[in-house]
């Protein structure tokens, strides 16, 4: 069908167009902003771009996204607007990202009192409690231990939380699910510091204590910290963004985002948890009967079609590929299946090599499109044999509303025009 | 043991040095390569006891780390009202940030309300999150006295302590929640 504005139909997205460009003219916002930007330019075949007739800016510092990109953000919102404005959370536009790793500066942002401004000549990360020895460690010493480097995602185990709303929210596949970010991350495995300092018998948790404006506190099983736990220095080879942590966060791979302490100061082992605030009245999962679930840190296994999704476009009938990524908190993605019919028959994605524990996984498959309406589901299976659920089912035991460790099914609908909704199936 | 994980990284080229070292013993003994890469430098910093003081501040459940000190109802009305209803209400029915107050007996309900009140399930956490993340705009702010005054007018506004009662690391820690029962440790599965 013919495009609304006469604007967009320069830029109809054709095949042999990069994906980055046709995706982004699927929203309409993007696209009018595209084409008045490309009316100042030449489009004229007869004519040499601009950008081959006079030199280019020179060199800088720290580079940045083109500025024909910069619609590419992070939507954020705190919930006290008024009063406090900096804790709320940000979210990773997946629907405009490709690959796995997620540029530092769009990793999604989930804070309790904004974000400190932290001198790391001033911050000190400090072991005790059930320990021989309580040591500070500032940033220069911990560079200098033995460092590792992985490729893990932290997600917040509020993710997805709009699909929680009775009526499907029609915004992106980030402003849903983009409480979820992959970074490759360096830093000091936290045993080799626990060892130093000597654990105490009888010690079985860590509290882990921020230095921010909250004093972030969330108790750790001391099994999970001498396993793959890290002390994180850097995020994508730099150090890590104040958003993120700066100078160091804890990192527990798979675990609920905001047990990832950030900004850490302060890890006391000790022989209960503490129960603290985000322990108690959040980030525990209530059930109908009225019980509440207490300690559930692992992230459950999910997947979600990033194109196309809402706010795409499928302008032409023919062959497009589906794409988006999946992960587990349990270790490896091991299949990826898609529906194009609402969840009648599925189809093995491939999956996009290499597979990384604890990390995003990208996955495609070519599907032709003829001008129908469809319903795309991607259904994601990890290592540890779990599959992820529907809607209904992880649904079912939780209280109305309750929405921590979402990891159900998204569905997108594709009308005949080839616009993209949110629908719950 | 769980260490393993990283060392995997490293086990690769020590191997090689150690196999070197052993067929050829061409290793000369001051290569300072490090036999046990699961083991750091020893970089930390013993702390003191008076700074373990201040930077510990965090309550456990059974009231291990109150303070001394102590507050009565009534003078947390007049804490609360200087320092907390702004943005919590009168007599913290919420708005524009959380309420403090009821939702006792509603866990089992098509509407849950989920409060200090009606939901944690110890005292402990109260005294200890009010002392280190409260008020929002000046947290860490408040004395311990105002501490438990604050824990005391909250308790007292959800009807857990009678309007007589003081608070003190000895009452605090006995306070006995209504929903004190109401978690499942998943922390184990
Ligand atoms: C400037 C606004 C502001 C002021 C003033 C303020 N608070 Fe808060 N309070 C908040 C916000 C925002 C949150 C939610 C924080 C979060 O989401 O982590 C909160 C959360 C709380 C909670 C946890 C509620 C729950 O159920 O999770 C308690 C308890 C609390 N405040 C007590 C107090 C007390 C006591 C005072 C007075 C000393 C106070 N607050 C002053 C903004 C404020």
């Amino acid at each position: 069908m013919p495009p609304k504005n006469s604007l967009v139909k320069n830029l109809l997205p054709s095949l042999d167009m990069p994906k980055r460009r046709r995706f982004l003219t699927g929203s309409a916002s993007v696209a009018a902003t595209l084409s008045v930007t490309s009316l100042t330019l030449p489009v004229n075949a007869e004519e040499n771009p601009l950008w081959m007739k006079t030199p280019g800016k020179p060199m800088s510092g720290y580079g940045t996204p083109s500025t024909f990109e910069a619609s590419v953000k992070r939507p954020f919102a705190s919930g006290y607007p008024t009063v406090s404005p900096g804790t709320g959370s940000s979210r990773t536009p997946h629907q405009a990202l490709e690959g796995t790793i997620t540029p530092s500066g769009l990793h999604f942002e989930r804070h309790h009192n904004g974000v400190p401004d932290i001198d790391p000549l001033q911050h000190e990360l400090l072991i005790h409690g059930l320990v021989e020895r309580p040591l500070l460690f500032k940033l220069d010493a911990l560079s200098r231990y033995p460092l590792v480097n992985r490729v893990h995602f932290i997600e917040c185990s509020g993710n997805s939380g709009p699909n929680s709303a009775p009526e499907p929210p029609q915004i992106t596949a980030g402003a849903i699910h983009g409480l979820a970010s992959t970074s490759e991350w360096t830093g000091v495995p936290l045993a080799l510091l626990l060892h130093e300092a000597g654990i105490k018998p009888g010690a079985t948790w860590i509290l882990a204590e921020g230095a921010d404006a909250a004093s972030m506190s969330r108790s750790i099983p001391l099994n999970k910290a001498l396993d793959d736990a890290m002390i994180a220095l850097y995020q994508n080879g730099e150090r890590l963004r104040p958003e993120q942590g700066y100078p160091m966060r804890l990192l527990l791979p798979g675990w609920e985002g905001n047990t990832n302490v950030k900004w850490l100061r302060r890890l006391k082992l000790t022989q209960a948890p503490t129960f603290t605030k985000d322990e108690t009245s959040k980030y525990t999962d209530l059930q109908k009967d009225g019980l509440a679930r207490q300690f559930t840190f692992g992230l459950g296994v999910k997947s979600v079609i990033t194109f196309p999704s809402y706010g795409h476009k499928l302008e032409r009938q023919g062959l497009y590929e589906i794409t988006g990524i999946a992960w587990t908190g349990a270790g490896r993605i091991t299949r990826v299946e898609i529906s194009t019919n609402n969840g009648l028959s599925w189809k093995d994605a491939t999956l996009q090599g290499p597979v990384h524990s604890k990390s995003f996984t990208r996955f495609r498959l070519p599907w032709h499109w003829h001008g129908t309406t469809h319903v795309l589901q991607s259904r994601a299976t990890d290592d540890s044999g779990a599959v992820q659920p529907t809607r209904t089912v992880f649904t079912a035991p939780y209280a109305k509303g309750m929405n921590f460790h979402n990891n159900y099914i998204q569905a997108w609908a594709i009308d005949a025009n080839g616009s993209l909704s949110n629908v719950y199936t | 043991m769980s260490t393993l994980k990283y060392r995997t990284d490293l086990a690769g080229p020590l191997m090689l040095v150690l196999s070197l070292g052993l067929v050829s013993c061409a290793s000369p003994p001051d290569s300072g390569f490090s036999t046990a890469p699961s083991q750091g430098p020893g970089l930390g910093r013993v702390a003191s006891a008076s700074l373990l003081q201040r930077m510990d501040r965090s309550i456990m459940s059974n009231g291990e780390g109150l303070p001394a000190g102590s507050g009565t109802v009534a003078q947390g009305e007049k804490v609360y009202a200087a320092k907390c209803l702004s943005c919590h209400g009168d007599k913290g029915q919420g708005r524009p940030a959380d309420p403090l107050v009821g939702g006792i007996g509603s866990l089992k309900t098509e509407r849950p309300i989920r409060t200090v009140g009606s939901y944690w399930p110890y005292a402990s956490t109260l005294f200890d999150y009010t002392r280190r993340a409260m008020p929002a705009n000046a947290p860490m702010s408040l004395s311990d006295d105002e501490t438990y005054a604050l824990s005391a007018y909250i308790l007292y506004l959800n009807g857990i302590i009678a309007e007589k009662e003081i608070m003190n690391a000895n009452t605090l820690a006995q306070v006995s929640m209504p929903n004190r029962a109401g978690f499942i440790d998943y922390s184990a599965r």
